[in-house]
């Protein structure tokens, strides 16, 4: 992917040293939240690459969810004086004032184009999911409860994409970030920013009370991060185990994803899955074509595929990923 | 709630003679319509008016206290046919919600599904696939999971490919006066604690009612259920269920009611009647799914490389009573799939009896005769077998007197909304 993540990057890092005239970011922590992304001052420029304000601080993970292949760039702010508190399983206990938000761009032309940023703020009720939708100079993006599907193309060198990328409503935000009906982050966990994300999160004072080693879970894509094993469950964590966890909105399924507590569903029949050909178990052991996990990330159908939502198209590479790491489980056959 | 209640009705109006009087698009009505479920406040009556809506994503609601409400189940449809995302019809996460007077139909994977919901009310509700019975319907038409005080009531359910009206993981539980048909089981309660289902019809199922414990689910120990004044007749629509929703693909075509690994259930005053393989399948969990998939999950292997067996489940079926039913005309035609039904009938002449039982009891229970305390009284003459499977049916037992007995009463399920 073509990445302006790095262009901006010292500029953010200089934070708080910027003497300018710059409007400060403005949280807002109760409704009516305002209805142009503008005015919570986050970014100083967008036509070219979203530029961030001071403070502003930008984040990549580890091992990412799966969304279209579209670029994300993440940024973390949070109010003088304020700081997260390390969490060594799940996501930081983030204070009142947080906002993280998540930008997503398709390729186009020679640049890429901003289609929608997602804000999560850190209300005094809780987590507010907040969906704006950029317009096409890229000069201002719109709050949208229910956004219209984008329609999408771009030819790279693995060929020609072309699909309709659904942005999920706020309802739909609600499906990924729902724990026992509490709104959480999803991505910001120590295990997925990595060891040195954390030192500069802790350096700048938005994080307290991180320890100086702890577990990184693997890159999904680079071997020389960890084993088949581990990245094949980085990458379960990061796209199934939202939903597959006690109090997710598939914890009833009994199926667990995340890295650490996990039951896949070996040799287990699921308990509401549509019409998966004629399979029967969620995963076989030694078998990935016999596995409805595999069947499920290989589709696009509404209701096969999985992630339910999110996606309108295949991760090739993920789907690789996974039937390799079943493949290479012994037993061929659950019965 | 008088007044929000009002603003609501007028925000309808005008929407609805906006929609009269520009014929908007279906993605203008799914719009409105999501919109109106985000942004509804605690209290809100949503009215919607008659017509046929489509939607081709997924309508969800999360706010507490809010009535959902047509103007009648064939009158106000929402219709997901060619749905291109979402697996559900209607998906509401929320307490207090009710829905009334609404058909939904040809949803991609469930109905209507409601999860994590304590007092809800689904009433005089449609959820069906148009088709009519087809193995790409989805799953359930009426699927609440994990709620607590739910009521049921004056619904229909058709086509599902599992069940029509499934009840899962759930406490205090009342399904009354509704209909399913051509569904591979018409009703579930499926590891549910307290419920009461009567005043229903289940017709033309492949099976009409399963109560049963499932393992490997984070809700387990489901137990007293009732069952009473229901008509289970006529359930021989040949089982369509695909392979992978697993154990209910097995389920013989000609069930009337089973009971699977469970204990505390009173089954009176139904009819049933006519159901080709067996009126009524008393059953440990490996007579319904299959040592096979048992002895894989609990082989030292798979419990060494894989998810270890569920210990908090029990397969063994306990202290049912049967009583009071008229039951007549079962088992005279086997499901031709399943090899044991085809030999037990041909032992005993060709037909298979009303009621069957396999037998299975807990050697914890002691010596004593029928220490699983399945009783049976009063079912006019309806035929018996138990079938002995843990001794490969050597010793078959037909005598219905030796299970003459009687259990105490089970109490009735009390929710606030079913008075």
């Amino acid at each position: 992917m073509k990445s302006f993540r790095h262009l901006w990057l010292p500029l953010a890092l200089a934070l708080g040293s910027c003497g300018s005239a710059q409007k400060e970011v403005k949280v807002f922590l109760s409704e009516p939240f305002p209805q142009k992304l503008s005015a919570w001052h986050l970014y100083t420029e967008t036509r070219k690459g979203l530029k961030p304000n001071n403070r502003v601080i930008p984040y990549s993970l580890r091992t990412p969810l799966f969304s279209d292949y579209a670029s994300k760039y993440r940024f973390v702010w949070m109010r003088e004086g304020t700081s997260a508190q390390y969490r060594d399983d799940g996501v930081f206990e983030f204070p009142v004032g947080t906002i993280l938000s998540k930008s997503f761009a398709f390729p186009s032309g020679n640049s890429e184009k901003l289609i929608e940023t997602r804000l999560l703020v850190r209300t005094r009720a809780g987590w507010a999911a907040l969906p704006y939708i950029w317009n096409d100079s890229q000069t201002e993006a719109t709050l949208q409860l229910v956004p219209d599907p984008v329609p999408v193309k771009w030819t790279d060198a693995d060929g020609r994409h072309d699909f309709t990328y659904q942005i999920p409503n706020v309802n739909e935000c609600r499906e990924c970030h729902d724990n026992n009906k509490t709104l959480l982050p999803i991505g910001p966990k120590a295990r997925n920013l990595g060891k040195e994300l954390v030192a500069l999160w802790t350096r700048v004072g938005y994080l307290k009370g991180a320890p100086n080693d702890f577990a990184e879970v693997a890159v999904w894509n680079k071997p020389e991060t960890g084993s088949l094993d581990e990245r094949a469950l980085a990458y379960l964590d990061n796209n199934c185990a939202h939903c597959h966890q006690p109090g997710g909105t598939a914890g009833y399924t009994g199926v667990d994803f995340r890295y650490g507590h996990f039951q896949p569903g070996y040799c287990k029949h699921p308990n509401s899955a549509g019409n998966m050909r004629d399979l029967r178990f969620d995963i076989v052991p030694g078998n990935p074509d016999q596995s409805i996990l595999v069947y499920r990330l290989a589709s696009v159908a509404p209701k096969v595929m999985m992630p339910q939502i999110g996606r309108a198209s295949v991760h090739a590479e993920g789907v690789t990923l996974i039937r390799q790491w079943v493949s290479s489980k012994s037993l061929s056959s659950c019965q | 709630m008088s007044a929000s209640r009002t603003v609501l009705f007028l925000t309808t109006l005008a929407i609805s003679s906006s929609l009269a009087a520009c014929k908007p698009t279906p993605a203008d009505i799914q719009k409105h319509l999501q919109e109106q479920l985000i942004s509804a406040k605690p209290g809100a009556v949503i009215e919607l008016p008659e017509g046929k809506f489509h939607f081709d994503r997924t309508l969800s609601l999360t706010v507490d206290k809010v009535t959902l409400r047509g103007k009648g189940m064939e009158k106000t449809i929402l219709s997901f046919a060619g749905q291109k995302e979402g697996a559900q019809g209607l998906l509401v996460k929320a307490n207090d919600f009710t829905i009334e007077d609404i058909g939904i139909e040809d949803s991609a994977g469930d109905g209507l599904t409601v999860q994590g919901g304590s007092n809800v009310i689904i009433r005089r509700v449609r959820a069906e696939w148009t088709r009519g019975a087809n193995e790409n319907n989805g799953p359930y038409a009426i699927y609440p999971v994990e709620c607590k005080n739910l009521l049921v009531e004056d619904s229909v359910a058709r086509g599902a490919a599992d069940a029509g009206i499934y009840v899962g993981q759930s406490e205090n539980v009342v399904l009354r006066r509704n209909r399913a048909e051509y569904n591979v089981d018409g009703f579930e309660v499926e590891n549910t604690e307290n419920a009461d289902v009567y005043d229903n019809l289940m017709t033309h199922n492949t099976g009409g009612i399963g109560v049963f414990n499932l393992p490997n689910l984070p809700r387990q120990g489901g137990k007293h259920v009732r069952v009473y004044n229901n008509q289970i007749i006529d359930n021989n629509t040949p089982n369509f269920a695909p392979k992978s929703l697993g154990p209910i693909h097995d389920l013989p075509t000609g069930t009337g009611i089973y009971v699977m690994a469970i204990k505390d259930v009173e089954i009176f005053k139904n009819r049933i009647q006519n159901n080709n393989t067996v009126n009524v399948f008393l059953i440990h969990y490996k007579t319904g799914i299959g040592d096979s998939v048992q002895e894989t999950a609990a082989s030292p292997i798979t419990q060494q490389i894989f998810a270890p067996e569920d210990k908090r489940y029990y397969g063994f079926t306990q202290q049912v009573y049967v009583h009071d039913n008229e039951i007549s005309g079962g088992g005279k035609s086997p499901d031709s799939r399943i090899a044991v039904m085809q030999t037990m009938a041909k032992a005993m002449g060709g037909s298979l009896t009303d009621i069957l039982y396999d037998g299975l009891i807990d050697p914890a229970w002691g010596k004593k005769a029928n220490s699983g305390q399945i009783c049976l009284e009063n079912n006019g003459s309806s035929t018996f077998l138990n079938f002995d499977a843990a001794n490969n049916m050597k010793h078959p037992i037909t005598d219905a007197k030796k299970y003459a007995c009687s259990l105490r009463a089970l109490s009735a399920v009390s929710i606030p909304q079913a008075k």
